[in-house]
């Protein structure tokens, strides 16, 4: 299970990337790997602003739908368009390609985890 | 016990000693004596023999759609029957089973719902239908709810012709008011058909969908592409209903018009005019918004030696994948009916399927031509309007009365809409299918002539 440790985590399995006055917001690998095959992503509208812990948009596996939450409060910047024709990019690529949406926000929260509390969390979960 | 046969009273014995109990009574006793019904006054059982012969002659003091002249329609329509589609309808195979829950495992339930959405994809002219629904009403509350959906919610107007079918728009209040969805209902211009700028006064920048059918309720076609590039322009999305299916076998279905959803009644395709049905709903849309269509969708695949197969590529989501997230409670799909429609519409044919729909059409102008001819006090109350295969009669009386004094000359002239209101004169709904000769059309002028 990789956990990059220059990530920040949600306790909900959302990764937070800080890009100047911006985050992008992905789910982690565990998150994908508990999903299964992701056949669809529901992405919410450029523009749109959220509080922290908001549904941001829904994920569509073969096995269930699950909402991921906005992991900071701020606006919709961008959202990962590719994901409409290769929603697979969750699984294969979760760090990556897989992004799901780019918020104008900080991610300095005391509720976000590092790499190191994520994996503890991890440990806690699956004990 | 034997597995089809019911409980016998040693059977019973044994079952209540098994659960320490003496009586029936005692294994109800949890239900109030107050909600119970204390004996049934009910007449000595009878043998099969008394019954059928007894309920036969109650039925016949009905009149049968098929023993006069008849031309009942407004939503429900009469057409050939191959008798194929009852025998293949009638396999056990087909005829018992429920939706199946390990679905790859019938294969031939598949194919046929593969069959069927190809079918409706290709008449409707949109790239992606499911499996079926219900019926035509539902079929169009789902479209509605649909659209709001496809708008992320943020329009919260359902726009509705008011020559949609009554009954179906009565079924969209009930589903729209739970959801707090609002309908403005907007009604046709003196030709009976709907003006484009009444449709874009009547969205504004609110509707979500523009609902509209034709051939529509009273029987007249609607400038479709018009109609679209209305809602469009209102930044809402087209709707078609359609219900009486055999018209797309001359018409073009809406998808090639501009529509993004096409929906409606299939009864017309194999299924029997039933009181209280069955019915047999689709749903056709643009497969960009697959993923709101209601319901499930099989598609054609290979099996692990490479032969074709079939698969539920969109299984029962509502059921197993969304549940409490769910956007509509159609799991399953009206599976026997849409077999019928299937065979009946794989044994008409294409071309046939052209040439049945022609023929409605040319009867229904051969009946106006000669009710025109007949003249006062019966007039057509929109003569100048194009139909297909149904239009509204108007003459002396309203179409109640109309309908009970021409059912005393021995023909069923039509369905009232007396008891429907609308901004249409009060009359009757007359269809015209090919099941109508000659001598129907004969015998309704006659009925007319004597009534004048």
């Amino acid at each position: 299970m990789t956990i990059p440790d220059d990530l920040k985590y949600a306790r909900s399995h959302e990764w937070i990337k800080t890009e100047g006055d911006s985050v992008v917001v992905g789910i982690s690998h565990y998150a994908q790997d508990q999903l299964g095959e992701v056949v669809y992503v529901e992405l919410p509208d450029v523009g749109a602003t959220f509080a922290v812990g908001d549904e941001l948009g829904t994920l569509e596996s073969v096995k269930a739908v699950s909402e991921f939450l906005s992991p900071v409060a701020g606006e919709v910047l961008e959202v990962n368009t590719r994901l409409e024709d290769e929603p697979n990019l969750v699984n294969d690529d979760s760090y990556g390609n897989g992004w799901l949406v780019k918020l104008k926000g900080s991610s300095e929260s005391k509720e976000l985890l590092d790499a190191a509390d994520y994996k503890e969390l991890l440990e806690q979960e699956s004990a | 016990m034997h597995p089809w046969v019911g409980a016998g009273p040693e059977d019973r014995r044994h079952i209540l000693s098994e659960l320490g109990l003496k009586s029936i009574d005692e294994l109800f006793s949890s239900i109030p004596a107050g909600v119970c019904v204390d004996g049934l006054d009910l007449p000595p059982a009878r043998d099969e023999d008394w019954i059928r012969r007894t309920l036969g002659e109650m039925a016949s003091t009905n009149v049968a759609m098929d023993s006069i002249p008849c031309f009942l329609g407004a939503g429900v329509y009469r057409h050939v029957q191959p008798s194929i589609v009852d025998s293949v309808l009638s396999r056990a195979e087909f005829f018992t089973s429920y939706t199946p829950y390990q679905p790859e495992i019938s294969q031939g339930t598949l194919q046929v719902i593969f069959e069927f959405q190809t079918l409706i994809s290709r008449l409707t002219g949109l790239d992606t239908a499911n499996a079926s629904l219900y019926d035509g009403a539902t079929a169009l509350v789902e479209a509605a709810l649909f659209s709001h959906r496809v708008l992320r919610g943020k329009r919260n107007l359902v726009v509705v012709a008011e020559t949609i079918h009554p009954m179906y728009r009565r079924v969209l209040d009930t589903y729209t008011e739970a959801a707090g969805i609002e309908v403005a209902v907007v009604a046709p211009g003196d030709d009976g058909r709907l003006d484009p700028a009444t449709i874009i006064e009547t969205s504004g920048d609110r509707a979500c969908c523009v609902v509209v059918q034709s051939p529509n309720f009273l029987g007249i076609l609607e400038d479709l592409p018009q109609l679209a590039a209305a809602a469009h322009d209102s930044g809402a999305l087209a709707v078609e209903v359609v219900t009486e299916a055999v018209s797309l076998g001359l018409l073009a279905g809406g998808g090639s018009l501009g529509f993004d959803v096409v929906c409606g009644e299939a009864q017309s395709f194999g299924v029997a005019p039933g009181f209280g049905g069955p019915h047999l709903g689709f749903f056709a849309c643009a497969s960009k918004h697959l993923r709101q269509m209601p319901g499930r969708l099989a598609g054609e695949t290979v099996d692990e030696d490479g032969n074709r197969a079939f698969c539920l590529t969109l299984s029962t989501r509502e059921q197993h994948i969304r549940r409490a997230k769910a956007t509509s409670n159609i799991c399953t799909n009206q599976g026997l009916m849409a077999l019928a429609a299937t065979v009946w519409l794989e044994a008409v044919g294409g071309s046939g399927l052209r040439e049945l729909a022609t023929s409605c059409l040319a009867r229904s102008e051969e009946l106006k031509r000669r009710i025109k001819a007949v003249g006062d006090p019966w007039r057509i109350a929109y003569p100048e309007s194009p139909t297909f295969n149904e239009f509204l009669l108007v003459g002396p009386g309203n179409g109640t009365e109309l309908v009970k004094r021409l059912t005393a000359e021995n023909v069923l002239a039509g369905v009232p809409t007396t008891d429907w209101g609308g901004s249409w004169p009060d009359g009757i709904l007359v269809a015209v299918t090919e099941c109508n000769p000659a001598t129907d059309l004969e015998a309704l002028i006659g009925a007319l002539e004597k009534l004048s």
